[in-house]
């Protein structure tokens, strides 16, 4: 089963802004604003602009997350318009975390969108498949698990979504990397924790070692928006950053302070660092081996047996 | 609220970095193990011309096995620069290791008087191959191993003469660019005046290397460690390279791939060598 590529994505640039946003919990409208006061503050040309997860609610939202809940739709209409305010007819894409209820449904979602002359198209929403409930998090109660792992095609290349826990799991990178995603799109919410490690919050070198790891392992991009601010005692650690497809750190923000990176993004560097590091080829070629393993917990069609 | 801007650094056009510290211990293990396990030899003999190559190969080589184990041969040519030998010298009696001095401008002239029309380049090869003849027959007599001084940097460009500067069967470091040998040099505590100094192959008077190649090592560096990452020639120029500079890199590299192996043999078996019959180097 080969995966699609890129035949379309002739970019070989990608200038991309991620806003490391302080939302307000639940005053998402005040939010809008201010991230559309972001927008206009973007003075150089973007092609891609990433918020983090909950940008314009805040995380910790327990009950009160069906009443800051939208429709994808909506959400979509709501960014557009913000950005036209701010920026009239000027080409982007977007990328921001939000709660979604899906006639009654409710997610932990990242859209994708294309803004073009104002106008907008849903390339792709995203629903959080891992959903953390334990310790400080209690997602699921709230929350329906996403269920499907879906890489888009964009301008830039076939790109995938990923919130927050879905990148802990290894293997959701890598299937997301097998399905032809050459830039990982991350929006998370982190609180930190963990006062031990020298220099950082554990919790920060963490997601730091798993966010490189990744990117050098299968040879893309990272681009990772991080929620800043604190919620109830609980800090968010902003700490969003750009990864090279060597593993290498771009650029990278503070934990606490609301900002904006921008990096410019040379996409050719994803061939030449995956032709010297060719894991992905590798794994392509063992991957049936590994997941028709007969060992593994998987459910299997009476068919399949062997 | 506003929001600060951090923008990604610029891509650096610096030559590659090292740690030489992590180098220094793993040349020594290396050279260690290659001599002493591998080939069953103490002791080691190096051509040391009072560049910085040969001195940080001279310090490897003395951590390695004791000064005492390594054998300095200086082999002036009648035009070599007096300064070369005194440099040599410096080494010499920093690290306490055995030296001699053998002058090789009997041999070449007992030659180039039958080719008087010899060019410069030619005579520098020729004195470069008496050097290899040297150092191969001192080897034999002390049972020391010659040990290679070249470096990453003119093996990719070329900038040697095959199979003399490139002859000795061990080298630590062939895979290090200038620049870097340069670090290392300080870190060793080779000493400033050879680090410090314009590298030159001293085949001719006031010859250096930077104006032989037309770049400098630190350029030349930063665009051959890019290169070697598989980076275009559009994407070099795009990252603040000139036009000129990368393509005079990338010329010597395309033009010089046959000097970093071994002599082209035809092929008319099934058994050819290193085509059908392949044997590690170590086996």
């Amino acid at each position: 089963m080969e995966p699609p590529r890129n035949l379309t994505a002739t970019a070989q640039h990608l200038h991309v802004a991620l806003v490391q946003t302080k939302p307000l919990k639940g005053r998402y409208a005040e939010n809008l604003a201010a991230v559309q006061s972001v927008f206009a503050q973007i003075a150089k040309n973007v092609d891609l602009v990433v918020l983090p997860e909950a940008a314009l609610s805040g995380y910790f939202l327990e009950g009160a997350v069906y009443e800051v809940a939208l429709s994808a739709q909506r959400f979509a209409g709501d960014l557009t318009r913000a950005w036209k305010a701010a920026c009239g007819d000027r080409r982007v894409d977007l990328v921001c975390g939000f709660f979604e209820n899906d006639e009654g449904t409710y997610y932990n979602s990242a859209i994708y969108l294309e803004i073009e002359r104002g106008e907008a198209r849903t390339v792709h929403v995203h629903r959080k498949m891992f959903l953390p409930t334990y310790g400080v998090f209690d997602e699921e109660r709230f929350l329906s698990r996403g269920r499907r792992l879906q890489t888009f095609a964009t301008r830039f290349g076939t790109m995938a979504l990923l919130i927050c826990e879905d990148v802990w799991h290894a293997i959701v990178p890598t299937i997301a990397a097998i399905k032809g995603a050459r830039i990982l799109v991350v929006p998370s919410a982190a609180p930190g924790r963990g006062i031990e490690s020298p220099g950082e919050l554990g919790s920060i070198l963490r997601w730091r070692e798993i966010l490189t790891i990744t990117a050098a392992e299968h040879g893309l991009f990272i681009l990772y928006a991080g929620l800043t601010g604190f919620e109830g005692g609980k800090g968010m650690t902003g700490s969003s950053c750009a990864i090279d497809p060597r593993g290498e750190l771009l650029v990278s923000a503070p934990a606490t302070e609301p900002c904006i990176l921008l990096a410019d993004l040379d996409l050719r560097e994803i061939d030449l660092a995956r032709a010297s590091l060719p894991l992905l080829g590798d794994l392509e070629a063992v991957l049936a081996d590994l997941l028709l393993d007969d060992e593994l917990p998987l459910p299997r069609r009476r068919d399949d047996a062997p | 609220m506003t929001y600060r801007v951090i923008e990604a650094a610029a891509l650096s056009c610096d030559p590659p970095p090292i740690d030489p510290a992590v180098a220094t211990q793993w040349l020594v293990a290396f050279l260690r193990d290659e001599l002493r396990v591998r080939r069953r030899m103490d002791r080691a003999v190096i051509g040391l011309s009072g560049g910085v190559d040969s001195a940080v190969t001279a310090y490897l080589c003395a951590r390695a096995l004791g000064p005492r184990n390594v054998y300095a041969i200086r082999m002036p040519y009648a035009t070599s620069s007096s300064a070369s030998l005194d440099d040599a010298q410096l080494v010499i009696g920093e690290l306490g290791i055995e030296a001699r001095t053998i002058d090789i401008t009997g041999a070449v002239d007992g030659y180039l008087r039958h080719e008087p029309d010899a060019d410069a380049r030619r005579r520098g090869n020729v004195m470069a191959r008496v050097r290899m003849v040297v150092l191969f027959d001192q080897s034999a007599k002390l049972d020391a191993l010659p040990v290679g001084t070249g470096n990453k940097t003119e093996r990719m460009l070329g900038y040697f003469t095959w199979h003399a500067d490139d002859a000795p069967p061990v080298n630590p470091i062939g895979d290090l660019f200038k620049t870097q040998v340069w670090e290392l040099a300080r870190y060793l505590g080779v000493p400033k005046l050879l680090i410090e100094k314009a590298p030159s192959a001293d085949l001719e008077a006031n010859q250096t290397d930077e104006a032989d190649l037309g770049i400098t090592y630190v350029r030349a560096d930063a665009i051959l460690s890019r290169i070697l990452l598989g980076y275009s020639d559009e994407q070099l120029v795009e990252r603040g390279f000139t036009a000129q500079e990368v393509s005079l890199v990338r010329r010597r590299v395309d033009g010089t791939h046959w000097k970093r192996h071994l002599p082209t043999t035809a092929m008319l078996s099934n058994t050819a060598i290193n085509e059908f019959y392949l044997r590690p180097v170590d086996y």
